[in-house]
């Protein structure tokens, strides 16, 4: 099959990438709080003159193969980066399909006299961009996939404070579910604070947890082990009524391990290990 | 006879399937209004054995169902997998009988925390577990 629109795209490139710009900037999708024009028009620019190159092995159908692996690379780091910078799915999409109509205005007006051929071509790259265009929404994604991960990995590190509540007493307020991750994070950052601090009480309050089964119990008793080692005592606080219940039926054994219904009584009891004596102060007469 | 009143099965594949679990099992549990106590019973019960179609067959399913007797309405769940099954049950009921130097309170912690305590194993087949939890 010739090659015609490799050819009409090789000749009237700048026309491509010109009606290709005024289509995006004309999209009222277009952010260009997100993007300046500049960087639209290089990053264009680079995109279309490895199109070309791509489509001029004759190859529309199958984008796996080796010319199109430079089209997938920009596209594909493309759509990350607009992901990371908050565009949506559909502002990353119009970007190949305006490509698309950039392209049948130019063949249009090239093979006017050739009605068979054009339709042809259009169908072909029609094809072709709509592949293109499920590649960047893949690699959107992905890219949104990624963002959600690394928010994880921070709420996590956020949601485990290590607050120092008086001299020598640390307090751990633990929200949330305790998985393995989760508790590699609380020790680290627990076991860090106490020499930072060199605090000799911490306080685990597990008021936050829903759910202590045997995997959160042993997480706990790991704990409790490693602050003892630093050579601090670990009190744990919050066991609400329930909970405490259900790990005696359950049949985990917390003997050893210090635990106090409240945070205020964990503080109590750590302010008398201290010995320091919290008291009203006398009104004055 | 038992009837059941309303059904949904969930995949355990990782372990964000067990946080979503024990939310919809809350959800479940609290919308028959069951005691805390009871919510909270039922639900460390089934932390613990969808924790071990994780760790013993990596994949499996639950079936979350609520139930009646005509006397009494609960929470019935059924965990299923197609794992390596447990070829000695008893020994698996016992306390601190653990494969994996854990605890082993799993099963016979769990079945301390629910009303009706069912486990049906083939080696090379799999496991099915089945528990009710009574709304008092
Ligand atoms: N779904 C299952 N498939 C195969 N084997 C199982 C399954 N569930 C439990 N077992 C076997 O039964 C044993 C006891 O299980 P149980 O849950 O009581 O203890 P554990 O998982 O070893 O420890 P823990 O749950 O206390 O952390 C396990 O060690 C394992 O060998
Ligand atoms: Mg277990």
């Amino acid at each position: 099959m010739a090659n015609k629109t490799s050819e009409v795209l090789s000749k009237r490139k700048n026309d491509v990438l010109e009606a290709w710009i005024k289509n995006q900037i004309q999209d009222p999708t277009l952010r260009e709080d997100l993007m300046s024009n500049d960087e639209l028009h290089t990053q264009s620019d680079e995109l279309l003159n490895s199109f070309i190159q791509a489509v001029r092995s004759g190859n529309y159908s199958d984008i796996s193969t080796q010319e199109y692996y430079p089209v997938i690379e920009i596209l594909n780091s493309l759509s990350i980066t607009r992901a990371y910078a908050g565009f949506t799915p559909r502002e990353t999409a119009v970007y190949v399909l305006s490509l698309k109509k950039a392209i049948v205005q130019v063949l249009q007006d090239e093979l006017k006299a050739d009605q068979n051929t054009l339709i042809e071509e259009i169908i072909r790259i029609s094809d072709l961009l709509d592949s293109l265009s499920l590649v960047t929404l893949e690699a959107f994604i992905k890219g949104r996939e990624e963002v959600i991960l690394r928010q994880t990995s921070e709420i996590n590190e956020i949601s485990t404070p290590v607050i120092r509540v008086w001299e020598g007493i640390l307090a751990l307020p633990i929200i949330g579910t305790l998985d393995s991750e989760r508790t590699q994070i609380i020790m680290e950052n627990l076991l860090q604070e106490i020499v930072n601090t060199g605090s000799s009480i911490a306080i685990l309050d597990i008021s936050g947890v829903p759910t202590v089964d045997t995997l959160v119990a042993q997480h706990l008793i790991k704990t409790v082990n490693a602050t003892r080692l630093m050579g601090a005592e670990c009190i744990i606080s919050g066991i609400r009524p329930e909970i405490a219940q259900t790990i005696v039926h359950l049949g985990i054994d917390l003997t050893g391990v210090q635990t106090k219904s409240s945070m205020a009584s964990a503080l109590r009891s750590a302010f008398t290990k201290q010995q320091m004596v919290v008291t009203k102060a006398k009104a004055k007469q | 006879m038992m009837i059941s009143l309303n059904k949904e099965t969930l995949k355990i594949v990782s372990e964000q399937d067990v946080v979503l679990f024990r939310q919809r099992l809350k959800e479940y549990a609290s919308k028959i209004g069951m005691s805390l106590l009871n919510q909270t019973k039922l639900i460390t019960a089934s932390s613990e054995l969808v924790r071990n179609i994780l760790v013993y067959a990596r994949q499996g399913e639950v079936i979350i169902e609520v139930v009646t007797d005509r006397l009494q309405t609960g929470v019935r769940v059924t965990f299923k997998d197609q794992g390596p099954g447990i070829a000695d049950i008893p020994k698996a009921m016992q306390d601190g009988f653990s494969t994996n130097k854990s605890l082993g309170l799993g099963l016979p912690g769990a079945k301390r925390l629910v009303n009706y305590f069912d486990i049906q194993s083939t080696p090379g087949n799999g496991t099915t577990v089945t528990i009710i939890r009574w709304k008092r």
